[in-house]
C-alpha cells in the first residue's frame, strides 16, 4: 500500500515522499492519531545538529513520542479502533542481559530511521501497547517521554540500597517534573525534594514535600539519592552539587543530556563511595508499566495533563510548520500534534 | 453501512498505445488498482471495496486482486455500467441485493487510478457523507480556465478564485443517488458526466473535502512517469 511520509529534508522545510507497505507482512498499520514534538525533533528542525549529522540523517521523518489507532492487523494481534503507543526503539537482536534501548543494533525513530510524521506508521505487534481510551490523547502522545522517567527510576530500584529516606531530584523542567511525579508513586514512603533555579516552576511541584532553590540549599541539608534531571551547560553545575549534598553510599541517576564532556569531582566520589549511573531511552517493558501506572493512578494523567502547552490540528504541512514554531515559544511543557493529515 | 466503489471504467484509449487499461500498469512492482484497492482495504470503516470494471477485464482483475492482496472476503469485482453513473448504480443495486439499502448505506465512489489517495481524503469524505449526504473532493484551481461554446472562440474567463478542480473520492448516501438518478430524464442523464451533479442539479448540497495535489489521476504517459518519479524518491 503507498504511504505518504513527511520528511524533514533541511532545517524548517518538510516535505512529502512515499513509501510501500507490504500487506502480506506481519506488521500492524497504524493511523497516528497524537504526536508529541520532543527537543530532539526541535533540534533537527531548527537545524542546530551538527551539520555533518544533519546531512547524514535527513531527509527524515520527524518525531518518535505518539499514539494512533490500529488499521490494520494480519496476524490478529490487535483489533481495528483499537488505541495503541508506539514504541520508537526498534531492536534487531535478543539479548538476555542487555535492555533492547542500550543494544547497540537497536534502531530508533526520527534518529536512525523514519519517525512517526506519516500517513501510516508499520511496524510490529510487539512495538505496541494498549492504552484505553479514556487517557487523555494529549497525555497519552508523549509517553514516550514518561516511559524514560519510569525507566530510570526502575533501575534506580535495582541499583540504590534500601535506605531512601530522602530522594532529592535536580532540575525543574519537564523531565524532573515527570521523575518527580513517578518517584513519589514508586516510593511513597520517601521524601521527595526537588531543587531548581526558578520559583515560579517550582512551584508547579505541588506533590513533593520541599523545593529549594539551588543558590538557597542549607548546609545540613543532604539527600540518602539524587536524580539529575538538569543536562546541557549545567550538567557540570547539577552533578558536583549533589555530590556534595548526598550520603555516603547514595546512587545518582543521570538523565540529562549534555552535548560536551562533564567534569565530575570523583575525589568526593570515590569518598563518599556514591554509585553514578545513566539512563536513555526506554523498552516495551517501560511502556508497559508507564500506560499500567496511568490507569492506576488517574492523578498522575491530571498532573500530566498540565505538562500540555499547546494541541495543534495539523492537516497541512504549514500546520506541521506552525506546531514547530509554536513550540519554541513555550517555556515548559509539551506540544500536540493532533494529526489528521 | 460504508461501502467504497472503485470504478475501473476505462479501457485506456488515452494512454497511448497502451495494450492493457491503465490501471493495471504497474508502479512499484504491483498494478496501480492495487494499489488504490488496498487505502481501502486496510480502513475497516468499510464493509466491502467492490471493484467496477469492464466485462473483458472482470476475471483478470479478480486474479490480480487474489495475487497481490491478502485472501479475504471483503473484496468484490463487478461488472460495470456503460458510463460512469451506470457503474456506480451497479455497485448499489448490488449492495441491495446484497445486504439490503437504507439511508445509513455510504459508498465513497473513487477511481482507480488515483492510488494516491491519502487516509485523510478519505476519513473526511465518509464523516462528510454522513453528515451531509453528498460530497466532492477538490482542490482550488491553478490554471486559469476559460470557457468556449464553439471550440475556437473564447467566451468568457470564469473567476480563477472560485473555481476548484474535482478529483475522487466522491461520497453519497446511496439510497438518496438511487432515488435521485432514477428520477432523472433519459435527457438528464446523458449530460451527466459525473455523480455529484445528480445531486447539485436537484438541488442539494454538496459539501467539498480538500483533495491533495498529489492525488493524480494516472490518465496519460506523462502522469505514469510523475507517479513513478514520486515512488522512487523513497530509496534514500
Amino acid at each position: 500500500m503507498l504511504n505518504t511520509i513527511y520528511r524533514l529534508t533541511q532545517p524548517r522545510k518538510i516535505e512529502i515522499a512515499f513509501s510501500e507497505f507490504d500487506l502480506f507482512s506481519n506488521d500492524v498499520i497504524v493511523r497516528p492519531t497524537y504526536l508529541s514534538i520532543c527537543h530532539a525533533d526541535q533540534r533537527y528542525y531548527q537545524g542546530t545538529r551538527d551539520a555533518k549529522v544533519l546531512a547524514k540523517k535527513l531527509p527524515m521523518a520527524l518525531i518518535h513520542e505518539g499514539i494512533g489507532e490500529v488499521v490494520y492487523a494480519p496476524d490478529g494481534s490487535f483489533k481495528p479502533g483499537e488505541r495503541v503507543v508506539m514504541i520508537p526503539n526498534t531492536p534487531t537482536e535478543k539479548d538476555d542481559v542487555i535492555a533492547e534501548n542500550y543494544l547497540r543494533s537497536s534502531k530508533f525513530r526520527a534518529s536512525g530511521f523514519d519517525g512517526f510524521m506519516q500517513e501510516y506508521v508499520q511496524l510490529p505487534a510487539d512495538r505496541l501497547v494498549r492504552i484505553g481510551k479514556s487517557i487523555r490523547p494529549e497525555v497519552a502522545a508523549f509517553t514516550e517521554l514518561v516511559s524514560v522517567s519510569v525507566h530510570a527510576i526502575s533501575r534506580f530500584d535495582r541499583f540504590s540500597h534500601k535506605r531512601r529516606n530522602i530522594i532529592g531530584v535536580w532540575g525543574d523542567g519537564n523531565l524532573s517534573y515527570m521523575t518527580s511525579l513517578f518517584i513519589k508513586k514508586f516510593f511513597p514512603d520517601s521524601k521527595l525534594y526537588i531543587f531548581g533555579i526558578m520559583p515560579k516552576k517550582l512551584a508547579d511541584f505541588t506533590f513533593a514535600d520541599k523545593t529549594f532553590l539551588t543558590t538557597e540549599i542549607p548546609d545540613d541539608l543532604l539527600v540518602d539519592h539524587a536524580f539529575e534531571c538538569v543536562g546541557g551547560n549545567a550538567s557540570q553545575i547539577a552533578i558536583n552539587q549533589i555530590i556534595d549534598y548526598i550520603n555516603p553510599e547514595g546512587t545518582i541517576s543521570i538523565l540529562g543530556v549534555s552535548e560536551y564532556p562533564v567534569p565530575i569531582n570523583t575525589r568526593m566520589v570515590l569518598e563518599k563511595g556514591l554509585r553514578i549511573f545513566g539512563s536513555s531511552r526506554s523498552g516495551r517493558e517501560d511502556f508497559q508499566k508507564t500506560v499500567d501506572f496511568y490507569e492506576k493512578y488517574p492523578d498522575i494523567v491530571e498532573a500530566l495533563s498540565r505538562m500540555v502547552s499547546y494541541v495543534k490540528t495539523v492537516r497541512t504541512i504549514k500546520d506541521m510548520n506552525e506546531a514547530f514554531e509554536l513550540d519554541t515559544q513555550k517555556s515548559f511543557g509539551k506540544t500536540i500534534m493532533k494529526w489528521e493529515k | 453501512m460504508i461501502y467504497a466503489v472503485i470504478a475501473a471504467g476505462g479501457i485506456g484509449s488515452r494512454m497511448g498505445n497502451m495494450d492493457k487499461p491503465k490501471q493495471y500498469l504497474m508502479i512499484k512492482d504491483k498494478p496501480i488498482i492495487v494499489h488504490t484497492v488496498e487505502k481501502f482495504y486496510v480502513n475497516s470503516s468499510f464493509k466491502k471495496v467492490l471493484i467496477l470494471c469492464p466485462d473483458q477485464w472482470v476475471n483478470y482483475t479478480k486474479e490480480v486482486l487474489e495475487k497481490y492482496l491478502p485472501k479475504n472476503e471483503k473484496v468484490a469485482v463487478l461488472k460495470g455500467g456503460s458510463t460512469r453513473n451506470e457503474t456506480i448504480m451497479n455497485a448499489v443495486k448490488y449492495i441491495e441485493e446484497t445486504d439490503g439499502l437504507d439511508d445509513e448505506t455510504i459508498i465513497v465512489t473513487h477511481d482507480a487510478v488515483r492510488p494516491f489517495v491519502s487516509a485523510r481524503i478519505i476519513e473526511e469524505n465518509i464523516e462528510a457523507a454522513i453528515k451531509f449526504g453528498a460530497t466532492d473532493t477538490v482542490i482550488p484551481a491553478t490554471d486559469t480556465i476559460v470557457e468556449s461554446q464553439d471550440g475556437k472562440v473564447l467566451s468568457s474567463i470564469p473567476d480563477r478564485s472560485k473555481l476548484y478542480q474535482g478529483q475522487t473520492p466522491q461520497s453519497f448516501k446511496a439510497k438518496t443517488l438511487k432515488e435521485l438518478y432514477y428520477s432523472l430524464t433519459e435527457e438528464e442523464k446523458n449530460i451527466l458526466t459525473d455523480a455529484c451533479k445528480i445531486f447539485s442539479m436537484k438541488g442539494y448540497d454538496v459539501h467539498m473535502i480538500d483533495g491533495e495535489v498529489h492525488n493524480i489521476k494516472i490518465t496519460y504517459p506523462y502522469d505514469l512517469r510523475v507517479a513513478k518519479a514520486l515512488l522512487d524518491e523513497e530509496e534514500k
